[in-house]
């Protein structure tokens, strides 16, 4: 297990499938996590595995992927799998916090829902 | 067909070139191709799942939305000036909320906004003039791909020539695509965004020696060396994304960077200014604050305008599970939203309007398909620096204009409530 902090944002690959929301672009553009070197060396991963990640939030179950993040620092793309663990609390703002949450990542087993069953589980 | 203009990001490019044979789009990068492209749509107007006709769904929507006590009016990010007005004066006679995007994106902007005023310019300012660009928790080589081309990075201006004139800086958490091409990189904690604005204006205001030797994972030195970048620039602009609005201190950490370019404005000239996602989550804001003055987050339920993010934004309005019905038009919030706020969308009755299935639609009661804003439809939009532009109608379609079916619902409305 590793703790990380999770930000979230857009990538190009969101971006160009964002108005087909239903097809399994968007899926893949969406239901991954990107996590530094040295965590994805320390979880034991190899490309394609899949980890839980658990917020005081709530959980999913993603892809992992290596990239040049900083240790610590975790990724995953705006969309319904980040969504299911960011901080709804939007201190007065209107703006829950969708960056810089507390996450544990760790390795598992379980499948990656699809965006419809990840619906249907709220 | 000649300069067609993008109704994707906020750069709101108007140089395209569309091919009428084979129903492509030239010159726009991937996010336009794919705007361009040929997708899935919503057939037909649907209740529960079942094809109707427009004047049925328009019905039902309409029965939904009267017998609601506070219902939300959400999106309009993506489509059309003339769309919004309708959807605001909607709100006014329903009784109801209207909120925009902005208010999970960029609307802390607006609260700083509000506060401290906002030395802006536009796109073209930019490209003539600028010869220090920051991006800060913006990564325009993934949501805005040709801002850089067009006017911030290689941009050929009149007085800037070209790249070799103008110095990059990006400051962010993580080296992303923009970073790479940039000049200096800045690499800050998340969450410490406020912090560093705050030693730098510690260090233009010449009270470096109460600046400690790291703010947010920056050594001094590099602060120092920033804030000399930035002071001795020409014309300096600040391009901020959602890695600031997002994230902690959001309003606070804008209301600390214009007093940042305020300050740098005492001895040089700076401007700052929001990265906007969708083609015109501008106008999203605009349009209401030029109907009924506020820009987001708006709550009619008294009979008139009251504006206020802790109660009306969307996110708090579900949350606290106030309101009975939803109307969505041009957006997705149960794929955008946190899971707490979605839980209730999924309890009320929601009637969407977009050109496409999404998320939304799979929760929604009554859903109705619409045409595309500059590809089925024309209309006036805001560019992201509020230069507004008039999209073009380049195919032909039997689907309806949101202003169209929104017209259709005021109309019954206004028949009903008087």
């Amino acid at each position: 297990m590793v703790v990380v902090e999770l930000i979230t944002g857009r990538t190009l690959d969101q971006g160009a499938t964002v108005e087909e929301k239903l097809s399994d672009e968007y899926f893949n553009a969406v239901n991954y996590i990107e996590l530094s070197e040295e965590d994805f060396k320390q979880l034991a991963l190899k490309e394609g595995d899949r980890v839980k990640v658990v917020t005081d939030f709530g959980e999913v179950v993603v892809f992992a992927k290596k990239s040049e993040l900083p240790k610590g620092i975790a990724f995953i793309p705006m969309g319904p799998y980040a969504n299911a663990v960011i901080d709804p609390a939007t201190d007065g703002t209107g703006m829950p916090q969708f960056k810089g949450i507390k996450a544990r990542v760790e390795r598992t087993e379980e499948r990656v829902k699809t965006i419809k069953e990840l619906l249907e589980a709220i | 067909m000649q300069d067609i203009i993008c109704t994707f990001c906020g750069s709101v490019c108007d140089d395209g070139e569309y091919d009428l044979e084979k129903r492509k789009v030239k010159k726009f990068c991937k996010l336009g191709s794919s705007k361009f492209a040929e997708k899935e749509r919503i057939k037909a107007p649907m209740i529960d799942g079942k094809e109707v006709s427009y004047e049925e769904a328009i019905e039902k929507a309409v029965e939904i939305l009267v017998n609601a006590k506070k219902p939300l009016l959400y999106g309009w990010a993506s489509t059309a000036n003339e769309a919004i007005r309708v959807g605001v004066i909607l709100a006014e006679k329903l009784g109801g909320v209207y909120d925009q995007c902005a208010s999970v994106c960029h609307a802390p902007g607006t609260l700083a906004m509000i506060e401290e005023g906002l030395p802006g310019a536009t796109l073209g300012s930019v490209k003539n003039r600028a010869d220090v660009v920051i991006f800060w928790g913006s990564n325009p080589m993934e949501a805005h791909p040709r801002h850089g081309t067009r006017y911030s990075i290689s941009a050929k201006g009149l007085l800037v020539k070209d790249r070799k004139q103008r110095k990059i800086i990006v400051v962010d958490v993580r080296p992303t695509k923009t970073a790479k091409i940039a000049d200096m990189f800045v690499q800050i904690k998340p969450g410490y965004d406020y912090a560093i604005i705050s030693a730098l204006r510690a260090i233009i205001s010449g009270n470096a020696d109460v600046v400690p030797n790291e703010v947010g994972g920056v050594p001094k030195e590099k602060l120092v060396e920033l804030a000399e970048i930035m002071k001795k620039a020409k014309y300096g602009a600040i391009f901020y994304g959602l890695g600031v609005t997002q994230s902690r201190g959001r309003d606070r950490n804008i209301e600390n960077a214009i007093k940042l370019v305020q300050l740098l404005n005492r001895t040089t000239r700076w401007v700052i200014w929001p990265m906007r996602g969708h083609y015109n989550v501008v106008g999203a804001g605009e349009v209401p604050a030029w109907e009924v003055g506020y820009q987001y987050a708006i709550d009619f339920s008294r009979g008139y305008a009251r504006f206020s993010p802790a109660e009306f934004s969307a996110v708090e309005v579900l949350l606290r599970k106030d309101c009975d019905a939803a109307l969505i038009v041009a957006s997705d919030p149960v794929a955008h939203f946190p899971k707490m706020a979605v839980k209730h969308l999924k309890q009320i009755p929601v009637i969407q309007i977009d050109p496409f299935p999404n998320m939304t639609t799979l929760i929604a009661k009554v859903v109705i398909p619409s045409a595309v804003y500059g590809i089925e439809a024309e209309g006036t939009v805001y560019r992201m620096d509020c230069v507004p532009l008039r999209v073009k109608k380049i195919l032909e379609t039997n689907y309806w204009t949101d202003e169209k079916i929104l017209e259709e619902i005021l109309k019954r409305v206004e028949k009903l409530r008087g």
